[in-house]
């Protein structure tokens, strides 16, 4: 006994596996110790470049594995990370995310005051610490994601302090995460309680494995789990936080949050739910659809009533997420093996699917946001950053810019041809698959509630209100500037990229429905 | 099948359908690309991809098969083999005439009616608008039929909201929302139906499939139906989901009015017909009573609402509330002669309501006004516009001779052998519909003229080519309908036959005097009395 104790006995580590998380942690340190080193040595450009090339990099590493793999179940260290489809797709995500993050913040970095090293340091490590989260098997491993994820998003927002409200933001999203994590934490520790074990995988085994009485140990571990990742992905009613951090955090650093931070949390979710608990379907499974129709309603209802496009946004974000929980709550009614493995399927890919086509609408209309945000003139000092009024007449100044942004607000409201549209389709399929007519003809209905507001901003931008305001007239304010004029490419380049992928997903949707469909087969029983 | 023979007895597999979709697509591309420096470009090459469209959708009515009921053109291509969805489109004898209308109806009003401003996208989103209609009916897959009809919203609330008039932003909000709230619960349909409804051998959208087949259960249907006759009877529209319908005309620009109001609300009507008789028979017989109900409702409230209006526009608005009730009473009373009266009376509701917007816009621009108390006299000042007004006006009342006679003529006819009261009475909104109409023309036309009213231009050349074809539409079909009736008819009683097949509906006997439901009487009163 003394023996066995004394002799510690690492894992086998399967390095290939690992490669991702090792190149975005491996970028993150290198640029803090030059950066720290020598500062002089590194111009803003080379962190913006190092943290495209290494997003990239992540990107491709993981698509690669995922061909050579076939999208297989790896796992390691013991079980307890695990490298497959599901992982890989996310990890695939997040690469992708980054780069666009990085090419909109290069151009306003400035302008937040963030100093660029540091800005792409934090941004490598919280997708190292959300692709980690994608290939947790274990839920001390998922904690060490969720806080590297954290921890470096709080910095990331407080980076940008020098406004008040950038600075309020950066602390309610500290306090409130901490307290959030407290819970998940605490829940883990009740699960460990009731089946021994901390392991995805071996909780799953437990429960298929043994028969008991209605386990309030495990009911409550699920709970705290449920606060504590509702958190992360702002599902109501512990959304509180996002609002005010959405609309303090920088442009590029909001549109991550609301993407990869968000896809991270609910890959999380997912994973406990159906790799560890699906044996408690029946538990959780009401409570996902509560959670689903409060988001869902919420977000919508309280998008129609701001007056702050970012804001509006931030809303918007958290009715999407009801919609992710649409797709995850359609757990089939009959829990035999088949019904589990086709049902659970569709759920889960669903919420895949949707995942990342709001990611690119989010991506892509934070960086329309930050292109924007420097060019609002207002008369009135008084009001909000991105009200609906500083967007009057955006169409007459830059026609392409608004048109980019009516595809991807579009997009968000579910018009046919997007991607967003396939992806409620997917959401809404899946709930009635499982039967759940009543939840998928709400969350229809908060769908339209919701393009009330997206239609808000594009009248505002089509309006002929602001052109008059500034004093040019149309063809004057166009002649001045050329197509592009003064835009940052690397941002013009990030919001193409959102709008391709948004309209491209949306009429031939096959490949990625393939992708998803393949991706969740390994955590589906 | 049939359809294939067609094709090659004429001699060419021509996918006619997928052209007559994706000219006006490459039409509305090539605009938007065109060099700012060129606005003047856009309408006229915008018209000339539209009229391609037209002469396509001309060759399509000239090498359709009227005898044959079924689909013709289809074309198939597998679009997400993942959901059992592909690109199937093909037309029939309802669709068809919805086809050619669109296609005609699109390249006039873009070449007659000037946008004032911004005419680059103003002719993309036209061409879109003609694009994704002509889709919606030639779709023979829900998902796809889905889209359109979706896609289709986006070009109209842009064109209400960047062309129209004071109260654009209001009534495009409001259209869109409107007709959104109804697609929500259509989705939600469309994907129950398929996932329950799909043979064993997986999820299909397949309109032929799913309707043939009919799988699901009596319950589930009928819930899928009324969340797919809502959807339709919102864009229909009727009484009370109409009200976003005089806002949005009233404040669409004269060529989106008369889109909108030949076009789109016939989405509504081809959608029951379509998409409710034919994908669910047995509850489209369960709701009948209901929806005729509706249909009057909506003739006589859009008769008397029209007579009250001050707006000479928002009057042509609410009558199209009134015609639209009768196409809704025509497709449920289930007779051949209703249904087919039904799709002749869409094809004459687009021919003569669009003149009308056209007809109430050149005044505007005239007059920059609407108001019927503003005007007066205009006959002596513009005897032209008067006499196209007149014609018009009486073919949209149905006076015998002009095409709004022949469709409400076997609406009523078809009607009263299985729903006598109800035809009883729509007829009045007939007389109604005259007086209305009368009524303003009497106040706008008559009496004597002020100043502004004796100054008031008549019809220029270029106008009096965009109504010729309205009016040349109008005397022909009320003269000769019978190569419209002829292509509808097998369709339509091939849809009966369906609906037999699938529910406790019997079709009555024409010679049989006795009618099924409402005791004895010969439809031959009918025609005398009216």
């Amino acid at each position: 006994m003394a023996q066995a104790q004394s002799v510690f006995v690492s894992p086998a580590v399967d390095w290939w596996v690992l490669v991702p998380q090792i190149i975005l942690v491996g970028a993150a340190l290198g640029l803090l110790l030059v950066a720290s080193l020598a500062p002089r040595a590194l111009p803003g450009w080379v962190s913006t470049v190092v943290a495209i090339a290494t997003g990239a990099a992540a990107a491709i590493v993981a698509a690669v594995q995922w061909t050579i793999w076939d999208a297989a179940p790896r796992p390691t260290l013991a079980g307890a990370f695990v490298s497959d489809g599901f992982s890989l797709l996310l990890t695939v995500l997040v690469g992708v995310g980054v780069v666009m993050t990085a090419l909109v913040a290069h151009s306003a970095l400035d302008r937040y005051d963030m100093a660029p090293p540091e800005f792409a340091a934090l941004l490598l490590a919280s997708a190292a610490g959300a692709v980690v989260m994608a290939g947790a098997n274990d839920l001390i491993v998922l904690f060490l994601g969720l806080e590297s994820l954290s921890i470096a998003l709080y910095v990331l927002i407080a980076l940008a302090g020098r406004r008040a409200s950038t600075r309020e933001s950066a602390m309610k999203y500290f306090v409130l995460g901490a307290f959030s994590s407290a819970f998940f934490l605490y829940g883990i520790a009740l699960i460990y309680g009731s089946t021994g074990s901390t392991n995805l995988s071996g909780i799953g085994d437990f429960l298929f494995g043994s028969i008991r009485e209605t386990d309030y140990l495990l009911l409550a571990g699920t709970a705290l789990l449920l606060v504590g990742l509702g958190f992360k992905v702002a599902a109501v009613p512990f959304h509180f936080w996002a609002p005010d951090v959405y609309e303090g955090a920088p442009s590029p650093v909001t549109g991550y949050l609301a993407s990869i931070a968000k896809a991270a949390g609910f890959a999380a979710l997912a994973r406990v739910l159906y790799v560890a608990l699906a044996e408690q379907g029946t538990a959780w499974a009401p409570i996902l659809v509560g959670l689903a129709f409060a988001t869902l309603a919420v977000g919508a209802v309280m998008a129609i009533c701001q007056s702050d496009v970012k804001r509006m946004l931030a809303y918007s974000s958290i009715s999407h997420a009801g919609f992710v929980l649409v797709g995850l709550s359609a757990v089939p009614a009959a829990s035999g093996l088949a019904q589990w493995t086709a049902g659970g399927g569709d759920a889960v890919s669903s919420a895949v699917f949707y995942l990342i086509a709001y990611s690119f609408m989010a991506l892509g209309s934070f960086a329309v946001l930050s292109v924007v945000g420097p060019e609002l003139q207002s008369p009135d000092p008084d009001a909000s950053a991105h009200s609906f009024s500083r967007y009057g007449g955006l169409a007459r100044r830059r026609p392409v810019l608004a048109l980019a942004f009516t595809v991807l607000l579009l997009a968000q409201a579910g018009v046919p041809l997007t991607a967003g549209f396939v992806a409620k389709f997917e959401v809404i399929r899946a709930a009635i698959g499982a039967g759940g007519y009543v939840l998928a003809a709400v969350a229809m209905i908060t769908a339209v509630v919701s393009a009330f507001a997206y239609l808000r901003v594009v009248l505002a931008m089509y309006a002929p209100e602001g052109a008059a305001d500034d004093g040019v007239s149309a063809p004057a304010a166009r002649a001045s500037r050329p197509r592009w004029g003064g835009l940052p490419l690397t941002s013009v380049f990030a919001i193409s990229l959102a709008v391709a992928v948004t309209v491209v997903v949306g009429v031939f949707p096959q490949r990625l429905l393939e992708w998803s469909a393949d991706a969740v087969l390994s955590i589906i029983l | 099948m049939g359809s294939l023979l067609a094709a090659a007895g004429a001699g060419s597999d021509f996918p006619l359908l997928n052209a007559l979709i994706f000219v006006p697509v490459v039409g509305a591309l090539v605009v938007a690309l065109l060099p700012a420096s060129r606005p003047d470009l856009a309408r006229p090459l915008g018209t000339l991809f539209a009229a391609v469209g037209g002469a396509l959708a001309l060759a399509l009515a000239w090498q359709f098969d009227a005898a044959d009921p079924g689909f013709q053109f289809e074309s198939t291509v597998s679009w997400i083999p993942a959901l059992g969805i592909s690109w199937n489109v093909g037309v029939d004898g309802i669709s068809l005439w919805m086809v050619v209308l669109t296609s005609l109806v699109v390249p006039i009003v873009l070449a007659g009616v000037d946008p004032h401003h911004n005419p680059k996208p103003y002719t993309a989103w036209m061409l879109l608008l003609q694009a994704g209609s002509v889709g919606a009916f030639v779709a023979l897959d829900l998902f796809l039929f889905f889209v359109m009809f979706e896609v289709v919203l986006v070009p109209m609330y842009l064109l209400i909201a960047g062309w129209g008039y004071e109260g654009r932003r209001y009534a495009a909000t409001k259209f869109f929302i409107y007709t959104m709230a109804g697609s929500a619960l259509l989705l939600v349909a469309i994907i129950a139906t398929a996932v329950l409804g799909s043979p064993d051998s997986g999820i299909t959208f397949d309109l032929q499939t799913l309707a043939e087949g009919q799988f699901l259960g009596q319950n589930t249907a009928r819930l899928c139906f009324v969340a797919f006759a809502i959807a339709f009877l919102v864009k229909v529209p009727v009484v009370p989901l109409h009200t976003w319908l005089p806002d949005a005309h009233t404040e669409a620009p004269t060529a989106g009015s008369v889109v909108l109001a030949a076009v789109l609300l016939k989405l509504g009507t081809y959608g029951l017909l379509r998409f409710g008789l034919y994908l669910f028979p047995e509850a489209s017989d369960w709701a009948a009573p209901v929806l005729v109900t509706v249909g009057v409702v909506g003739v006589i409230w859009g008769a008397i609402t029209a007579a009250m209006q001050r707006d000479l526009k928002r009057l042509v608005a609410y009558s199209s509330v009134a015609h639209m009730g009768f196409i809704v009473l025509g497709i449920f009373a289930f007779t051949a002669q209703a249904i087919g009266g039904g799709v002749i009376q869409m094809v004459n509701h687009g021919i003569s309501t669009g003149a009308l917007f056209l007809l109430v816009g050149m005044l505007y621009e005239r007059r920059q006004t609407r108001q019927i108390d503003e005007l007066a006299g205009i006959q002596s000042a513009a005897p032209v516009y008067a006499g196209v007004f007149t014609l018009i006006m009486l073919s949209s009342v149905g006076v015998p001779g002009l095409n709004g006679f022949v469709g409400e003529f076997l609406i009523l006819i078809g009607s009263f052998e299985t729903r006598r009261w109800w035809t009883v009475v729509a007829a009045t909104g007939v007389i109604l519909a005259a007086l209305y109409l009368l009524w303003a023309y009497q106040r706008v036309f008559h009496g004597p003229p002020a100043a502004a009213d004796r100054q008031t231009a008549d019809l220029r050349r270029g106008e009096l080519a965009t109504l010729a074809p309205f009016v040349i539409a109008a005397v022909a079909l009320g003269v000769y309908p019978k190569p419209l009736l002829n292509a509808v008819e097998p369709a339509a009683d091939k849809l009966l036959e369906h609906l037999e097949i699938h529910s406790d509906f019997e079709v009555p006997d024409p010679g049989d005097p006795v009618v099924v439901d409402h005791g004895n009487g010969a439809g031959e009163h009918d025609e005398d009395g009216h």
